[in-house]
């Protein structure tokens, strides 16, 4: 496993965990609390990241911020996974059934709608939110995984080895998951990765524009938004928010990379 | 051939009327009445009954959809509530600088990509690859809005270069329309063109380790020729797969980076609309855009079958 992307991956995922995990029992200041006459404060001892235009506490707000991002991206992630993954392989062992064409078509039909278009839809019925985000997201994530299984795993099918287990008897079910989910493993990850990255991204864009995480409740991307006409004014209320953005995704992506070393030996020795 | 393009349109189509469904219903669960909203609630019975019947809010749900879908087909998207205008008149406007940003962020992303994800598969574990994948890492963790909002500052308000949002129109001249979307399509295509890149480095790296790359470069084809005459098509699955999946991406982050440049694209109209609760305005404008990301699939699904003939003898 390469160190040089498992060790910062790992301490810049950690970082934000802990920051978020920290935050549930302690932050420097009260993120609720406002503080008017301390606006705006450059970064200093007392305000490591200084303060926002309401004198709340950047960095306090970014701890708690942490939690609501990681929590809807890993959640929404999960969903993806869970419910596309079995479904690609189902549609892959079955090709050409009926079963593979509903699949594909009801992943057609949800893929049709962007994040962003679902989590528009879904705002307009039943209010903007967390939840609302992560599953937007989330139902978004499900043909990403479902139309990248079938995919992969219709190009083993008609391997070597793919043969000679379904001649030795084994079913289909078995073989999906014996023989054809370790081998796409790799690509899962790969993809989890840049879904858990867009996932973070996606929580963040959907509270740019006020379709996420609620107030009082901090959101790095709410605190974007807040922070867009002060930019010239007081650059690090909007650079502290972006660079945690930023940090957590690069630190997802190099442990998702070190990780597909891990588990894929061949593409190991190909780099060593 | 044919049978493949026919089966892939039937079930194009099959997938709009059930999207066009779910998207209606999902609409039509929305409580209010759009007449009452209009009129206030200081509002007679009377012309609160005129007013739902002139917007054919008095019919039945089956009938109401049948006539938004026909009249849809018809490019008629009914007339929106808050402004009383036709609202195909009021996304044609809007849809002049959405679809033009997704398309210019689209070439960007694609020609950065390309170049660079065969540059860094060919020149695996050394200096060159080593750059490409940290610059990718690095375009891959940034929010997009986040470096529109970086642009602006440096380019629009420190050097000036820029103008800091808004849309000067067409009508001043290609090159005019094309520098107010400049900014916009870099922010959205660079964090794409990333992914891009790695996905293409990937599957081509992948495909360089086939024993048909190994006969070739054994029958004394050179790196260069091997990679081009046969690594590249059997590369460009999983890199078609991206660049489809891309196209919905542009366009939902088109709407995004329309807010930080003020824009007046569909993103803009669109948040209006939720505001103002002008449903029938979000209806269309989504529908619309699941229309385009459907084609966009569907042209993918082609594209599939002509750079890998062994998936259109499967279907």
């Amino acid at each position: 496993m390469k160190l040089r992307t498992l060790v910062p991956g790992s301490l810049l995922v950690l970082l934000f965990l802990g920051a978020a995990l920290i935050s549930f029992v302690w932050t420097p200041f009260d993120v609720t609390k406002l503080d008017i006459p301390n606006k705006l404060q450059s970064p200093s001892f007392g305000h490591w990241f200084g303060t926002d235009q309401l004198g709340r506490d950047i960095f306090s707000m970014i701890m708690v911020g942490a939690r609501t991002s990681i929590a809807v991206a890993f959640i929404a992630v999960g969903i993806g996974m869970l419910v596309g993954v079995p479904l690609g392989l189902a549609a892959a062992a079955n090709q050409g059934s009926v079963i593979d064409e509903l699949i594909m078509r009801t992943n057609d039909l949800v893929f049709a709608f962007p994040a962003l278009l679902i989590a528009i839809m879904i705002t307009a019925v039943f209010g903007p939110g967390a939840v609302n985000a992560i599953i937007a997201i989330g139902i978004f994530n499900i043909p990403v995984f479902a139309r990248l299984t079938r995919g992969a795993a219709l190009s083993l099918w008609s391997r070597e080895f793919i043969l000679a287990a379904k001649v030795a008897g084994k079913r289909a079910t078995r073989i999906s998951i014996e023989h054809i989910l370790p081998n796409i493993l790799n690509l899962l990850i790969v993809q989890g990765t840049i879904q858990f990255s867009l996932g973070i991204l996606a929580e963040a864009a959907l509270s740019y524009v006020g379709l996420g995480a609620q107030p009082p409740i901090p959101s790095w991307g709410r605190m974007l938004a807040e922070s867009q006409t002060l930019v010239s004014l007081a650059p690090h209320v909007a650079l502290f928010p972006g660079f945690a953005i930023l940090l957590t995704v690069l630190g997802l992506n190099l442990l998702g990379d070190a990780l597909r070393d891990w588990f894929d030996p061949r593409l190991q020795r190909l780099r060593s | 051939m044919l049978r493949y393009l026919l089966k892939r349109l039937t079930s194009l189509l099959l997938t709009l009327l059930v999207a066009s469904v779910v998207l209606f219903v999902t609409i039509e669960i929305v409580p209010g009445d759009p007449a009452s909203f209009m009129l206030g609630i200081n509002a007679q019975p009377e012309t609160l009954e005129a007013l739902r019947s002139e917007l054919g809010l008095d019919k039945s749900k089956p009938q109401r959809y049948w006539q938004w879908l026909t009249g849809m087909l018809q490019g008629d998207f009914g007339t929106s509530y808050t402004y009383k205008t036709p609202v195909a008149e009021m996304i044609g406007d809007r849809m002049w600088i959405s679809l033009p940003l997704t398309l210019f962020a689209l070439l960007l992303s694609t020609l950065i990509a390309f170049p660079a994800g065969i540059y860094a598969a060919s020149r695996r574990g050394r200096i060159g690859d080593a750059t490409v994948t940290g610059m990718t890492q690095l375009g891959v963790a940034i929010p997009n809005f986040w470096f529109a909002m970086l642009l602006v500052s440096f380019f629009a308000i420190k050097l000036r270069w820029f103008s800091s949002g808004g849309f000067v129109g067409w009508d001043q001249g290609l090159f005019a329309g094309l520098k107010s979307l400049l900014l916009p399509a870099i922010a959205l295509a660079l964090p794409q063109a990333a992914i891009l890149t790695r996905v293409m480095r990937s599957s081509l790296l992948d495909v360089l380790s086939e024993d048909y790359m190994r006969t070739a470069r054994a029958k004394g084809m050179s790196k260069r020729s091997a990679i081009w005459r046969h690594g590249l098509r059997n590369a460009m699955i999983p890199v078609l797969t991206i660049l489809g999946l891309q196209f919905s991406f542009l366009l939902a982050g088109a709407i995004i980076i329309e807010k930080v440049f003020y824009l007046p694209g569909l993103g803009l109209l669109v948040f209006q609309s939720i505001a103002q609760r002008d449903l029938i305005v979000v209806e269309s404008v989504v529908m619309l855009l699941v229309f385009a990301v459907v084609m966009v699939t569907f042209l993918v699904d082609l594209a599939y079958a002509w750079v890998d003939p062994r998936l259109r003898a499967r279907s």
